[in-house]
Order: structure tokens, then C-alpha cells, then sequence
């Protein structure tokens, strides 16, 4: 287990990754990836259960990033665990890489499905909570949803899904940042009350700050422990998280950072050493 | 005789008994698709998604992504049409063992209308790339799309009909996917047929022989990959290619094989189907007839266009 001062280090690099990566490409999605920063580091070094030298492990926690434009934020993560050289994160989103601008399934060691058209990863994350039943497996199917995604209508035929078929192995997290494309979320077509929707759903419901390790730890400890009941953690964040001028800004959804904005968003994050876990 | 739809479900339980990872899929139609046979026998492995199909595909593919093959079904015009972005983005693109086997296909649905008869879902399965498809003409062709599904890795849609139709072969026949079957020699024309009009295609050649027309048929029962050889022998050695089938005219068995003809022998091509019009309400048989997919239509869209 990780200290909650080594997650922050972690998640720094991390954070610079998604910098390099979307500035590299002079393309991405940094404010989402920065806002799901902390749970995905959380869940990668302290929560899932797996291993980078063998990434298809049948026993392993399964990850869904149905949120699949916070790639930058999967690939350094997953690099940071050691599932592949964190050099190797610099030809995202270039012609010939496996680093797609959405992750793509087989190519990226660690992913564990193609994502990216919002609203299908719930149901794939139930398919795989139903295969962990009927093969007998005590594998969790953690799936990282966005707040705005939710109002994809797929995610609710999913929610009913998971309650009937009791799939208390599966893990949801909205990374509620409260921001779409074409605004706020409550101003576009608001999906709130989302704790209330979920437990009219059947869900357990935790409500959590998720740039709080403490609190993300926690949630992920009791949602584990479920017996019959599918879980959902709604994490508040910040979209562009722990850069401040993209932090909140609509405007950072999906952008590139110039040179300066990239030299002053690396010097805000700090974090020493780059590069070197 | 018997429909394809019943020799699905019997297939189902059939090799759900030799093979313990598959997995079915229904979204409320299991009476109907016949998935209850493979349900009644393994509940365990049989899951009602209930009317949601895009959540039924999005099920699927997490299945498959462990080792599942699963078989998802529902009508047509839902499991192709309501969840098509889900089978392009979350089965065809990552290449996953999930069968689309869609029942009533076609206008042959009959009474329930247009809203529920699938004239478009070859083009659509056709577009994507990575997707195998495979048309039966009768209970023991279906039996053979089954299994070779069940054989070969990656996706596949399994086009079913509603109605009850003829044998075509007896269980001894035997199939090779992506090769068409000449059912009937001839020199004159040929008739390409797919689906529940390979029985029309072969009365329709036997009523061009009376009249002295020497009509070739193929079933082509694989549209993807389609036979390219066969197609090109026919276009060879016969005047003209009439393609059959209960589907639109556009996109479908028709459109895959004026590609193929266009590209490597150019020959006339007659696409014989539903001239992108929308079905409706009636009888199977009477909206047959009305759309000209009866013997008599085949057989006078034939001489029509010697």
C-alpha cells in the first residue's frame, strides 16, 4: 500500500504525462484526464488487483474508461505501474501508435477494452462482472464514467442491469467535474440528481471529494465489500485539476496547451525529478 | 420445413451442450428469437437483458472480452438498427466473440408492419469492417452458421427469419463459409439468392426450364466475405446475374456482388429485392407477392430482362 504523500507524488507525474502527451500531440483532452487523475492513481497502485507482467491475468480487476478522451490519464498511469516504459507514452494520438486518441483493446498492454463513444462502458463492465460470476472469479470491474456521459441513456439500461443481476462486483465512479463540452452540465441537460437516480436504481452510493485520498480510499474499501449490491462513487473534482489555468475551465476540455502555457503548467505541477518513478 | 428462427434455438442448446462458454443474450424476445430452448436447458448461462439492446451488446462484448462467446438476439431492425454504433464501437472494432443473431428479417414479419421488418441490416453489417456474415436458407444451413460462428473467432451476424421455410438440403449436407453452393447448373443465367428466397430461386430456375432458360442458382449464404470466385465464374460463363434476396436492393446481396462483378467482369447485374421502400402489414406470403419475391415475381423479373 501506497501512503497517501506517495499517491500525491504519483499523481503528479502523472499529471505532467497528460501535459507532455496532449502537448506532444498538439491534441487530447487534458481537463477531463487531469480531474480523474487522483482516483485512476488511487485505483492502479492502492485498489485494483493485478499484474504489469502479465496483463491479461484472468483473475485480475478489470478497468473501464468509458470516459475513453481521459486516455492520457490511463496510459501514464499504467506506465507509472510498469506495464510498459513511460518513454514510450510520447507518440500518443501519432499515425502508427497504439496510444489512440481513445484507448483501443490489444494494442495498449493493460487496457482491458476499447472505449471512447460515451455511454458503453457500464454495460461492458457488467458483462464482465456476470462472466467473474459464472466462472466463479473475485475479480471487481472498476468503470470510470464521466457526469456529463450520464446523459447517454445506455448507462441507465446498465444500472438496471447491474441491480437485477446483483452484481455487487462491479465499481462505478463518476468523475463528477460538473463540466461538458457545451457547458455546465447542470446548464446543458442536466443529469442531477445523480446520487438520488443511482440509488433509486438499487446502487450503493458514495459521495466522496475525489481528490481526497483518504475519502477515495475509503469509498473503494466499502464498495469491495458489497454483498449483493452494485456500487457507484461519485467523486466531486475539478476539471484541469492542479493547473490553475485550466482549472474549472470549460475551455480545457479538449486543447492543446501552447509552449508557454505548457512551460507554466509544468512548473506549476512541480513534482522534481520527471520522468523518473 | 421449419424456420430458421427454431433451428437457431435448437442449434443453441445443441452446442451449449459441447461447449460450456457460451453464453446467450436476449432482450426480451427469447420466445419469439428462440433462445428459450438454449434458456429452458441453461439457465445459468442464458441472461434476459430486457428491452435494451444497446445495453445487451454493451453486455456481450465485456462477456466476450472474457473468454465468452456469446450469442446476443432480438429482431432484426433492434439488435442491428437500435444497437449499431454499440456493435461497431464495442464488438467489430476490438474483435470480439459476440454473434448478433437477429430474427424476423425481412417483410416476411408480415402483420406486425414496417417499424419491425429489417430491410436494411446486411448494408448496415456489411459497412463495418471485421464483421462475418452469414444468411441460412433452411434448418440445416442454420445449423452450419452456428457452429461456424461458434468456430471462428471475431464477430458475427446470423440473419433469421420468422416464417417457416422449405429444406433446401437434408442434415448430411455440407458447407464451407465464404463459398457459395451452385444448387442448379445452367448456362443461360444465374440466380443468386440468399436466405429464404434460395428455395424461391431454385423454383424459379425449374419454371425457366419449362420455358427453355437455363437458369444457374447459387445460394449464397455468406454475404461476408462473399464468393468472389463463384460470382466471377458466373459472370463468365452465363449473360446475366439476377440477385435475390429480402432485403433492400441497395447495400445488400445485390450491392456486394455488382461490386465484385463491376470491379473483375463486368456483366449485367438484376437486383431483385425491395426497391428501397419500407414493408408493411399483411400476410408473409401476400406481402411477397406484392414485392415481387414470389416465384412469379423472380421468374417475370427474369424474362423481363433476358
Amino acid at each position: 500500500m501506497y501512503t497517501n504523500e506517495e499517491l500525491q507524488k504519483i499523481a503528479t507525474f502523472v499529471r505532467r504525462d497528460i501535459v507532455e502527451q496532449v502537448y506532444n500531440a498538439k491534441s487530447g483532452h487534458p481537463g477531463g484526464a487531469l480531474s480523474c487523475t487522483d482516483i485512476l492513481t488511487a485505483l492502479y497502485f492502492n485498489v485494483m488487483n493485478l499484474d504489469p507482467k502479465n496483463p491479461t491475468w484472468e483473475d485480475r480487476d478489470r478497468f473501464i474508461l468509458s470516459k475513453g478522451h481521459s486516455s492520457p490519464a490511463l496510459y501514464s498511469v499504467l506506465a507509472r505501474r510498469g506495464f510498459y516504459d513511460v518513454g514510450s507514452i510520447k507518440s500518443f494520438r501519432k499515425t502508427g501508435s497504439v496510444f489512440q486518441g481513445h484507448p483501443a483493446l490489444g494494442k495498449v498492454p493493460g487496457v482491458d477494452m476499447t472505449n471512447g463513444s460515451l455511454g458503453q462502458g457500464f454495460s461492458i463492465a457488467n458483462g464482465m462482472a456476470l462472466a467473474a460470476k459464472l466462472d466463479n472469479k473475485k475479480y471487481n470491474v472498476y468503470v470510470m464514467l464521466g457526469d456529463g456521459e450520464l446523459e447517454e441513456g445506455q448507462n441507465w439500461e446498465a444500472a438496471m442491469t447491474a441491480a437485477h443481476y446483483k452484481l455487487n462486483n462491479v465499481i462505478a465512479i463518476v468523475d463528477n467535474n460538473g463540466l461538458q463540452i457545451d457547458g455546465k452540465i447542470t446548464e446543458v441537460k442536466s443529469p442531477e440528481p445523480i446520487a438520488d437516480k443511482f440509488r433509486a436504481f438499487g446502487f450503493n452510493v458514495y459521495e466522496i471529494d475525489g481528490h481526497n485520498f483518504d475519502e477515495i480510499m475509503e469509498a473503494f474499501n466499502r464498495a469491495k465489500n458489497s454483498i449483493d449490491t452494485p456500487n457507484v462513487i461519485i467523486a466531486k473534482t475539478t476539471k484541469g485539476k492542479g493547473i490553475s489555468f485550466m482549472e474549472d475551465n470549460i475551455g480545457w476540455h479538449g486543447k492543446a496547451p501552447n509552449d508557454e502555457e505548457y512551460n507554466k503548467a509544468l512548473s506549476e505541477l512541480g513534482g522534481g525529478n520527471y520522468g523518473v518513478n | 420445413m421449419g424456420s430458421t428462427r427454431q433451428a437457431y434455438g435448437e442449434a443453441l442448446a445443441y452446442f451449449g451442450r459441447q461447449n460450456k462458454n457460451i453464453v446467450v443474450l436476449d432482450a426480451d424476445v427469447a420466445k419469439a428469437t428462440k433462445t428459450e430452448i438454449f434458456k429452458k436447458e441453461f439457465p445459468d448461462r442464458f441472461f434476459d437483458m430486457g428491452i435494451a439492446e444497446a445495453d445487451m451488446i454493451g453486455t456481450a462484448a465485456g462477456l466476450a472480452t472474457c473468454g465468452k462467446t456469446v450469442f446476443a438476439s432480438s429482431f432484426a431492425i433492434f439488435a442491428v438498427g437500435r444497437a449499431f454504433e454499440q456493435i461497431r464501437n464495442s464488438v467489430a472494432y476490438p474483435n470480439l466473440n459476440v454473434k448478433v443473431a437477429a430474427t424476423h428479417s425481412g417483410i416476411s414479419v408480415g402483420e406486425d408492419g414496417a417499424t419491425h421488418q429489417a430491410i436494411e441490416d446486411i448494408a448496415l453489417m456489411r459497412a463495418v469492417p471485421n464483421i462475418k456474415i452469414i444468411v441460412p436458407c433452411d434448418q440445416y444451413e442454420t445449423k452450419w452458421a452456428v457452429k461456424t460462428a461458434i468456430e471462428t473467432d471475431g464477430p458475427f451476424y446470423i440473419r433469421l427469419g420468422r416464417c417457416d421455410v422449405p429444406d433446401v438440403y437434408s442434415e448430411t449436407e455440407s458447407f464451407t463459409f465464404g463459398k457459395g453452393k451452385t444448387l442448379v447448373e445452367g448456362n443461360d443465367i444465374t440466380i443468386v439468392a440468399t436466405g429464404m428466397m434460395v428455395s424461391r430461386a431454385v423454383d424459379a430456375a425449374n419454371a425457366l426450364k419449362n420455358e427453355g432458360i437455363s437458369a444457374r442458382v447459387i445460394d449464397m449464404h455468406t454475404i461476408k466475405p462473399i464468393d468472389e470466385d463463384i460470382l466471377v465464374k458466373a459472370a463468365t460463363e452465363t449473360k446475366k446475374i439476377f440477385t435475390v434476396e429480402e432485403h433492400n436492393i441497395l447495400g445488400g446481396l445485390g450491392g456486394a456482388a455488382c461490386e465484385v462483378v463491376a470491379e473483375k467482369c463486368p456483366t449485367k447485374v438484376i437486383r431483385i429485392g425491395v426497391n428501397d421502400e419500407f414493408g408493411q402489414s399483411g400476410k408473409a406470403e401476400e406481402l411477397l407477392k406484392l414485392y415481387g419475391l414470389d416465384v412469379d415475381g423472380i421468374v417475370g423479373k427474369v424474362k423481363e430482362n433476358l
